[in-house]
C-alpha cells in the first residue's frame, strides 16, 4: 500500500491537504525570513507541490528520501511534522536537528528523511547508499534522491546513478526540472532538451513528466517503485515544474519576466487539483477553503511554537560531534565554553 | 596500555598485511551487516593484496567491486551506514581522497552534528599512504592529517602488525565514521598479533613500543619500526622511549605527556608534510600541558613540505627515515 492513494477519495483529499500544507509553511517561513526571525537563507518550494508530495505518495511509509537545499517540501510531503520543522528553522532546541541543522540540514532518519542538503547534487550518493542498505538486507523498501536541474550538471550525480544502475539498486531519482539553478536558465546548463535523456546512458528508463500534475508524478513514481521492487534496478523521472518565488528569499529575479512566471501559475498544482476534486464532485470551493484556513491557523501555531520554544544551550554546541565523544572536545570546550567551562577556563 | 601488555596473550606472527586481512575476515565473520567495497577489492584482491582471497571466501555481495567512481562509493557508503549497514571503503591510493572529498566533508564528517546526533554513520574508510616504492607524486601522498584536522571523523595509523589488526577491527565495530591509514611500505613488516577474536586497539590508545629515560619519539606506521630501530643502535648512549600514537584523532595526549614530563625531550616523526600538521599539533599539546618538562625544543622529523619525487635518490632524499629520526636525537640529548 502506497502512502497515499491517490485512487481513493481519502488519498486525494490528503495529498491535497499535504500541497497546502507546503505552501503555507513556505509562505510563512518567507514571511518570518523577512522579519528578520529565521536565519541563514531559506529556499522555498512554492510552485513545485505537486512534484515532493506526488512523489512520496507513492512511497511507502518506510522509504528513504534523500533531499535537496529546497527541501521544506519534501519534508512535509514525507509526513514530518511543521511544527518541529518550523522550530529548526528558528534554530531551536526543539527543531527536528535540536537546531544544529537549519532549513538546509532538516532531517529525521527514522521517518526515512536523509536530510536537506547544502551540497548541490549530494543527495543522489546517498541514495543510492540507503538502496545499497536495502538491497544488502533485503528489505521492502526503496530510496528516492531528489536532485535540481542544476544537479544533473554534478559527477557525483552521475557516479550515483551508475553505481545503482550497474548494482540494479532499489533507487528512484527524481529531477526537479524548474528550469533554473540560481540565475542559469536549464537551457545554459544542459544540451539536452530532456534532462531525463540522460537515463539513457546507464540503460534505465528515464521519463519526462508534468511536474505540475500530481498524479503524473504519481504515476511515474509508482512505476519506478514497481520497477525498483522488482529487483530492475533505478528509474529516472524528470519533473517539469516551476518556483513562483526566488532562488532563495531576497533573489531579486534579474534572469526572468513576470509574464514567464504567470504562465507557470495558471497551471497551479494545487489550484488545478482542487479543481479536478470539485469536478469530480469530492470537494467543494468552501470544503477547500475551510481546509486552507484550517492549515494557515496550524502554521501560525508552528511558527507561535517555534518563537516561544527554548533556543539551545550554548553547551549543546559540543555535543553530537561523534557517538563516542572524542576527548579533545571537553578539552578546547573547557577553554572556548561562554560560561567559563567546568574547569574554569584552564586547558588541563 | 603498553604494547607489552597487549601481547601477554595468545601470539600469532604475521606481516601487517595479513593482520589488516585477518582483522576484516574476523569481523566479515562476525557481523552480517559488514562488507567491503572499493575498487578491485574482489577478485583481484585489491592493487596491495590486503583483501585477497576474502572474494573467494565470502562472495561478491560483501567482497563488492565499484566502479571507479570515489565519489560515488564514498557517498553511497555513507549513505548506507546511515541506514542500517557497516560498510567498510577501501579508497586504493589516499591519493585520491580529494575525488571523494565532498561526499567525506560535507556528508560523512556533519551529518550526526548536523541532524542533532540522530543518525550514526557505522563507516570504515581504509586508505594507503607514503612513499618509499617509487610510485611518484599522485601515489605516494600523505594525507591523514586532512582527516585528522577534519572534525567529525577519526583517524588511525597503525605502525605494527597488531595494532593493523586491532585498529582495523575496532574501527568497524565504532558506530563513528574511521578512517584506518595503511603505510603501504610496512606491508610485508611481520610482528605478533595476538589470534583473540575480540582482540581490539581501542580508538585513541597510545602504545609505548619501549621505554626510555631520555628522549621520547613519537613515530607514526613506517617510522615507528625505524625509530625502535634507532632506539636499540644507540642503546648505552641515549635511552630512548617510542611510542606509536596509534590513534591520531582522538590523540592519546595523556601518555605522551606523561612520557615528556619523563624525560623532557621530544622528537615527532610522521612521514606527513612538516607545514601546519601532525607534528604541530603533537608539539602544541605537549606545550600546552608539559611546558616546564621540556629540557629542549622540540624537534620534527617528516617530509620537507616537497611531493613525493619519483626517481630513487630524489625520493629517498626527502622521506623522512631512520637517519633523519637519529639526527633530531642528536640534536637534543
Ligand atoms: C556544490 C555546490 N555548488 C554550488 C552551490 C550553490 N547553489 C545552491 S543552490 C544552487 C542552484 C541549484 O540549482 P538546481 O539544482 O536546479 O536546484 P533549484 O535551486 O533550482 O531547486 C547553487 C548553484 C551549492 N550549494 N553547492
Ligand atoms: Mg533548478
Amino acid at each position: 500500500m502506497a502512502e497515499l492513494d491517490l485512487d481513493s477519495a481519502d488519498g486525494r483529499r490528503e495529498a491535497l491537504r499535504r500541497m497546502v500544507t507546503i505552501r503555507a509553511f513556505d509562505q510563512e517561513a518567507g514571511n518570518r525570513f523577512a522579519d528578520g526571525e529565521i536565519p541563514g537563507f531559506v529556499h522555498l518550494y512554492i510552485g513545485e507541490e505537486a512534484v515532493g508530495v506526488g512523489t512520496c505518495a507513492s512511497l511507502e511509509s518506510d522509504d528513504y528520501i534523500a533531499s535537496t537545499h529546497r527541501g521544506h517540501g519534501h519534508c512535509i510531503a514525507k509526513g514530518l511534522d511543521p511544527k518541529y520543522m518550523m522550530a529548526e528553522l528558528y534554530g531551536k532546541a526543539e527543531g527536528y536537528c535540536n537546531g544544529k541543522g537549519g532549513s538546509m540540514h532538516i532531517a529525521d532518519v527514522d521517518a526515512g528523511m536523509l536530510g536537506a542538503n547544502g551540497i548541490v547534487g549530494a543527495g543522489p550518493p546517498l541514495a543510492t547508499g540507503a538502496a545499497l542498505s536495502i538491497d544488502y538486507q533485503d528489505r521492502d523498501q526503496v530510496a528516492v534522491g531528489f536532485l535540481g536541474d542544476g544537479a544533473v550538471a554534478q559527477g557525483q550525480v552521475h557516479e550515483a546513478i551508475n553505481l545503482a544502475s550497474t548494482w540494479d539498486l532499489p533507487a528512484i531519482f527524481v529531477v526537479e526540472n524548474n528550469h533554473y539553478g540560481e540565475g542559469t536558465p536549464v537551457e545554459k546548463q544542459h544540451n539536452l532538451d530532456n534532462l531525463s535523456d540522460t537515463a539513457q546512458a546507464y540503460d534505465i528508463p528515464g521519463v519526462t513528466v508534468d511536474g505540475m500534475d500530481i498524479t503524473a508524478v504519481a504515476e511515474a513514481v509508482a512505476e519506478a517503485r514497481e520497477r525498483a521492487r522488482a529487483g530492475d534496478g533505478p528509474t529516472m523521472v524528470e519533473a517539469q515544474t516551476y518556483r513562483y518565488r526566488g532562488h532563495y528569499e531576497g533573489d531579486e529575479e534579474p534572469y526572468r519576466d513576470d509574464e514567464e512566471v504567470e504562465r507557470w501559475r495558471d497551471q497551479d498544482p494545487i489550484e488545478s487539483f482542487k479543481d479536478r476534486l470539485i469536478e469530480r464532485g469530492e470537494l467543494t470551493q468552501e470544503e477547500f477553503d475551510d481546509l486552507r484556513a484550517e492549515i494557515e491557523a496550524s502554521i501560525d501555531d508552528a511558527v507561535e511554537y517555534a518563537q516561544e520554544t527554548d533556543a539551545p544551550e550554548p553547551s549543546a554546541a559540543y555535543e553530537d560531534m561523534f557517538v563516542e565523544q572524542p576527548p579533545e572536545l571537553e578539552r578546547f570546550a573547557n577553554v572556548a565554553r561562554t560560561d567559563g567551562g567546568a574547569n574554569g577556563g584552564d586547558h588541563r | 596500555m603498553t604494547a607489552q601488555a597487549e601481547l601477554e596473550q595468545e601470539t600469532e606472527t604475521m606481516t601487517v598485511r595479513e593482520a589488516i586481512r585477518q582483522g576484516l575476515r574476523e569481523e566479515l565473520e562476525r557481523d552480517e551487516d559488514v562488507y567491503l567495497i572499493g575498487e578491485d577489492v574482489g577478485v583481484f584482491g585489491g592493487v596491495l593484496e590486503v583483501t585477497g582471497g576474502l572474494y573467494e571466501e565470502f562472495g561478491e555481495e560483501r567482497v563488492r567491486d565499484t566502479p571507479i567512481s570515489e565519489a560515488g562509493f564514498m557517498g553511497a557508503a555513507t549513505g548506507a551506514a546511515a541506514t542500517g549497514t557497516r560498510p567498510v571503503v577501501e579508497l586504493m591510493f589516499s591519493d585520491f581522497m580529494g575525488v571523494s572529498m565532498e561526499q567525506i566533508m560535507n556528508q560523512m564528517a556533519k551529518m550526526h552534528y548536523m541532524f542533532g546526533g540522530k543518525a550514526e554513520l557505522p563507516v570504515t574508510v581504509r586508505t594507503t599512504e607514503g612513499g618509499g616504492m617509487g610510485a611518484a607524486s599522485q601515489h605516494s601522498g600523505t594525507v591523514h592529517t586532512w582527516i585528522a584536522h577534519f572534525p567529525g571523523l577519526k583517524a588511525v595509523a597503525p605502525g605494527t602488525a597488531a595494532s593493523a589488526k586491532g585498529l582495523t577491527k575496532a574501527a568497524i565495530r565504532s558506530n563513528d565514521p574511521v578512517f584506518v591509514f595503511e603505510n603501504k611500505m610496512i606491508y610485508e613488516q611481520s610482528g605478533e598479533v595476538p589470534t583473540d577474536e575480540d582482540y581490539t586497539v581501542p580508538i585513541g590508545e597510545a602504545a609505548v613500543e619501549r621505554e626510555g629515560e631520555d628522549v621520547t619519539v613519537v613515530a607514526t606506521q613506517r617510522l615507528v619500526g625505524e625509530s625502535l630501530g634507532v632506539a636499540d643502535s644507540l642503546e648505552g648512549d641515549v635511552s630512548v622511549e617510542v611510542i606509536d600514537p596509534r590513534s591520531l584523532y582522538p590523540l592519546d595526549t595523556d601518555t605522551i605527556v606523561e612520557s615528556v614530563e619523563k624525560t623532557g625531550r621530544l622528537v615527532v616523526a610522521d612521514e606527513s608534510p612538516l607545514s601546519y600538521g601532525t607534528h604541530a599539533e603533537i608539539a602544541t599539546r605537549v606545550q600546552e600541558e608539559a611546558f616546564f618538562s621540556l629540557d629542549a625544543p622540540i624537534q620534527r622529523v617528516g617530509t620537507p613540505d616537497t611531493h613525493m619525487p619519483f626517481s630513487p635518490p630524489l625520493e629517498q632524499e626527502v622521506l623522512p627515515g631512520d637517519d633523519d629520526v637519529r639526527a633530531a636525537i642528536e640534536r637534543i640529548a
